[in-house]
């Protein structure tokens, strides 16, 4: 965990609402999400599959295709909202101002291309450098994030690669034209536990020696212990719970996140049966009344609480940056 | 590469024998008496035997075997028994014709069935695609041989006093005589010059022989067109769902996030990859091709590999058929070894071994 | 930063190309060889054939030649071979369709009279039962031998798969019409020896699938836990393997089916297949093949049977595709 002093916030998501209209109904993967993100950042969004993360950073860069669309919300990039730029400006800023990686990193890249080329290309569609020009700058990204022999590398095919190096490639290839945001969509998922420590250590001297932010989008808590400043806690297309890192692990407030983290089984702990969150993930396209986690809340039984069932609760601040979507921490809660 | 290239080639070499052999087989298989097939019915038993005597039609089946493996390899494909000339001379007359048609054919079905199944699968569900896909469907269900008497009626009948009517058979107008760019050009007549002189479009083309040129040109459409519908049909079905499976891998969306435009996302990086079976498929069609010139070309009456192959196995031409029918085996088998090859040059996954 | 870490394995390399033919094969007949359970599929994969509308029209179009066929004497209004010069009628007379206003005094023939003085219609209908019967049969026997050559080729592994692949190599080596051209003038013009000679031709490519689909099969876990068990290799083969081979030669065989009709067709209309007088569709095209000029109905219909028959069996084969393997479904 670091604690660097955070400036300005370069993105500004507000209200952001992405919804699929598929053959069965209208899934709303996304509904109503505010996110910040400072410069020199690292921000953690953490939450289980099909909650909704994974299609905010795609909305971020406009790369949500048929039958999903953004319907509602503003992304303000340096105060600029992105929902309103043209294709063409949307396609300046992708790889260039705001880049991506992704999961699975040899599948994410084309596998007919050599590494070289396909780093090369970025400086050639958004730099306008000559090919040669390209793959110079190539080896000397492929050297920055810490490829051993970059000269010989640069013609590798994504086949050839392993994980780890695949994904430095890719992130050698988001970080090419310099972007002062990086989205990193569960990027070491896939990757061996020992290569994952060495990514998540790459990641940090970038934010570090590029003053680059981050958003680091996973659903493993530990990476997010380990890099995140702050962390936001997304559940069914909402966020649920944000506060810094420290504050998060230490004093979680949500009782999904409370789920979450308490399920974490941890050395030297000894326990008889590991603390799980009963239920499910809901179902997006028929979304229950009211909070979305009630159905699975332990919390509101004990508390008694029955507006947790017929309202939809608001993030409300607790403690200066922590804020939580729950009645538990409202006044005149019933 | 070469390594593999060499296993490939060397891998092929039993398949030849086989073939080799199955083509001797079947060709000895026909019913019929060779003797009597080439001299007649009148022939008496002494002649036959003869005959049977000269042509090794006596000796133990291996050693007849052996002789055939032999004349094989030294090109000796025998003699024609309805022609009277040897089967090399008739494949040097009759293969051009075949293979310009095949090639029309072919040419053909990439042009319009590969930019189709792009646009198609690009627009997935729409009114192009559903019209292109229901269009395909049509045109993989229709027999060759409908097909070209259709287009015959069509174009020789219906279209007769428009500008668009078309010859519906034979590769030139009556009376028109091509003049063999070796004889223009005073260069020696041999088996090669004659063979590449038979490809009449190309002859007329580099002559200069304009009338000539369209002749052959108008002639060749109907056939080239009917021979070409099912392998484009195919094609634009490849094309779409590989360009399909394309479009919805990692990859392709990492080329968006790298703000590429969307055109060069389709066809530098998603085409590429599609491309792949696509090219396999091409290499099949060939088979596909060879097998309908043989109804393409007994419609249209073209003189043809196809037809002469069919003709000599109705009138039990033995050698003819043993000839023909392994040249057409063998260069089916080399073209697949070619896509194969252009496959391994175009995807570096493959490469390796 | 950070050095190369032996954690870090390098991925598997893909293998040479035999396969990759192998799958475009696949793809161009329409099936993935992917093991799936034969079994609980089933009930899904009725429910999306029934969504799938290319593949009901298929159905339609099957079951009106089913009809025809099954129905023939009562749908034909003259015997399929019946010369009718008698009646006064000439060779290739124009159809009479009393309905549309032809006189009441000429016999009606709705589509007009062949060549042989019979009536064509009839010949039409009649012509439905040879079609779906020949084409039935030729994939039957090559589904059944090419599946035995395939199980055992898959199975066995070792020099009994290199011989066996070897020969289906070089039987694909020809065009298919040209070896089933060959195959029948070897046996003889005929209906029977032409369902062979496409049966034949058509083996190689059965044999490949589940050859292919035993491979894959014979990896899979449960086989392995079953042979740890001691379960004998006939056990096996016919109890494990062969039930999941099933699914995907469905497809092909219902796509089969379609080209089978094709080269059936192709066949009779070289004087290959079907001897006159019986009525079939290739064979009728053939002999009025060089009145195209003057009586064009007489081929133009001859042909659209044929074309309705194989786009019928297609679109079936292509929804059952999609169907159960919803992955290729487009």
């Amino acid at each position: 965990m670091t604690t660097m002093s955070v400036g300005d916030p370069i993105l500004e998501i507000n209200g952001l609402e992405t919804h699929f209209f598929t053959r069965d109904g209208v899934v709303k993967a996304v509904d109503g999400v505010d996110l910040t993100v400072g410069k020199g950042e690292i921000l953690g969004l953490v939450g289980e599959s099909g909650c909704g993360k994974s299609v905010t950073s795609m909305s971020v860069l406009r790369l949500i295709q048929n039958p999903g669309e953004i319907v509602g919300g503003s992304i303000r990039f340096h105060g600029e909202d992105l929902l309103h730029v043209s294709e063409k400006e949307m396609r300046a800023i992708r790889g260039d101002r705001i880049s991506m990686i992704f999961q699975q990193p040899v599948g994410s890249l084309n596998p007919v291309f050599t590494a070289g080329s396909q780093i090369s290309e970025v400086y050639e569609i958004h730099e306008g450098l000559k090919k040669k020009e390209g793959y110079a700058r190539a080896v000397e990204m492929l050297r920055k994030v810490g490829i051993p022999d970059p000269e010989q590398r640069i013609k590798a095919y994504p086949h050839e690669l392993s994980g780890g190096m695949a994904q430095r490639v890719m992130i050698a290839m988001a970080l090419a034209a310099g972007p002062e945001l990086l989205i990193a969509d569960e990027p070491t998922t896939a990757l061996d536990v020992t290569i994952q420590a060495q990514i998540i250590d790459l990641m940090r001297e970038i934010r570090n020696d590029l003053g680059t932010s981050i958003i680091v989008i996973t659903h493993d808590l530990g990476i997010v212990a380990e890099i995140a400043d702050r962390v936001a806690v997304m559940y069914a297309g909402e966020i649920v719970e944000e506060a810094d890192t420290k504050t998060l692990f230490a004093e979680p407030k949500h009782p999904y996140t409370r789920g979450l983290i308490g399920s974490i089984p941890l050395a030297g702990d000894r326990r008889e049966w590991l603390d799980v969150i009963p239920g499910r993930v809901p179902n997006l396209i028929d979304l229950p009344g009211g909070c979305r986690f009630a159905p699975r809340c332990r919390a509101r039984e004990e508390a008694g609480l029955t507006m947790c069932t017929e309202q939809r609760p608001e993030l409300t601040g607790v403690n200066g940056e922590h804020t939580v979507r729950c009645f538990l921490y409202q006044e005149g809660a019933k | 590469m070469g390594r593999f290239l060499l296993r490939r080639f060397i891998s092929s070499i039993p398949v030849i024998i086989g073939i080799l052999a199955l083509v001797f087989a079947l060709a000895r298989m026909i019913p019929g008496d060779p003797c009597r097939a080439a001299l007649g019915e009148r022939a008496t038993d002494e002649i036959c035997d003869l005959y049977n005597e000269r042509y090794g039609l006596n000796d133990p089946i291996h050693v007849q075997f052996g002789i055939y493996l032999k004349d094989v390899a030294t090109g000796d494909l025998g003699e024609s028994f309805r022609f009277g000339v040897p089967v090399t001379e008739l494949l040097i007359q009759r293969l051009p014709t075949t293979m310009e048609l095949a090639a029309a054919a072919l040419l053909i079905a990439v042009i319009v069935g590969v930019p189709l199944g792009i646009i198609s699968g690009y627009r997935h569900n729409s009114k192009t695609d559903v019209a292109t896909m229901i269009g395909a469907n049509i045109g993989v269900a229709m027999p060759v041989f409908w097909l070209g008497l259709m287009l015959q009626y069509i174009f020789a009948v219906f279209l007769r006093d428009t500008p668009l009517a078309l010859p519906p058979s034979g590769k030139l107008d009556a009376g028109l005589i091509p003049v063999p760019f070796y004889e223009m050009w005073g260069l020696p007549e041999n088996g090669l010059t004659e063979f590449l002189s038979e490809f009449t479009l190309m002859n007329a083309l580099v002559t200069l022989q304009g009338e000539i040129f369209s002749s052959a040109f108008l002639h060749l459409i109907l056939p080239a067109v009917a021979l070409a519908t099912i392998p484009l049909a195919i094609i634009a079905r490849m094309t779409r769902s590989a360009l399909l499976d394309v479009l919805g891998l990692d990859y392709v969306r990492t080329a968006r996030a790298k703000g590429l435009r969307e055109r060069s996302v389709i066809l530098k990086h998603s085409l590429r990859n599609a491309m792949l079976p696509v090219v396999t498929i091409i290499g099949l069609s060939f088979g596909l091709l060879l097998g309908g010139a043989i109804l393409t070309e007994t419609i249209f009456n073209l003189a043809g590999v196809g037809k002469t192959l069919f003709d000599a196995i109705t009138s039990r031409d033995y050698t003819v058929v043993q000839g023909f029918t392994l040249v057409v085996a063998v260069s089916f088998v080399m073209v697949n070894l070619l896509v194969d090859l252009l496959y391994t040059y175009l995807d570096p996954r493959v490469r390796v071994s | 930063m950070s050095e190369q870490d032996p954690h870090d394995q390098p991925l598997d390399n893909m293998e040479a190309s035999d396969g990759i033919r192998d799958e475009v094969r696949m793809d161009l007949s329409g099936g993935d060889v992917s093991a799936t359970t034969a079994g609980g599929l089933w009930g899904t994969a009725g429910r999306e054939i029934i969504r799938k509308k290319s593949a009901i029209v298929g159905m339609g179009m099957l079951s009106i030649l089913l009809l025809l066929a099954a129905f023939a004497p009562i749908i034909a209004p003259y015997p399929p071979n019946e010369v009718l010069f008698d009646e006064g009628v000439s060779p290739r007379d124009p159809p009479c369709v009393h309905l549309f206003g032809c006189d009441e005094d000429t016999p009606q023939h709705i589509l007009g009279i062949d060549g042989n003085g019979r009536d064509y219609f009839s010949r039409i209908v009649y012509g439905s039962r040879v079609s779906l019967l020949a084409a039935f049969a030729a994939v039957l026997f090559a589904v059944v031998w090419g599946t035995m050559v395939g199980l055992i080729a898959g199975f066995f592994g070792g020099w009994v798969d290199n011989v066996l692949m070897r020969v289906m190599d070089v039987l694909l080596s020809f065009p298919s019409l040209l070896l089933a051209i060959v195959v029948v003038t070897v046996l003889g013009p005929g209906l029977i020896n032409a369902i062979l000679a496409i049966a034949i031709v058509t083996i190689p490519q059965y044999a490949r699938i589940v050859r292919s689909s035993v491979l894959s099969i014979r990896e899979q876990e449960y086989v392995s836990a079953d042979q740890a068990l001691g379960v004998s290799r006939w056990r096996l083969l016919a109890h494990r393997i062969f039930p999941n081979t099933l699914t995907p030669l469905i497809v092909i065989a219902t796509l089969g089916v379609a080209t089978a009709v094709l080269e059936i067709a192709s066949l009779s209309f070289l004087g290959l297949g079907i001897q006159p007088p019986t009525a079939e569709w290739g064979s009728m095209l053939a002999a009025e093949r060089n009145q195209v000029f003057t009586a064009p109905h007489l081929v133009f219909f001859a042909g659209l049977m044929i074309m309705w028959n194989v786009l019928g069996f297609n679109l079936l084969g292509d929804g059952l595709r999609d169907a159960i393997d919803p992955r290729l479904g487009r």
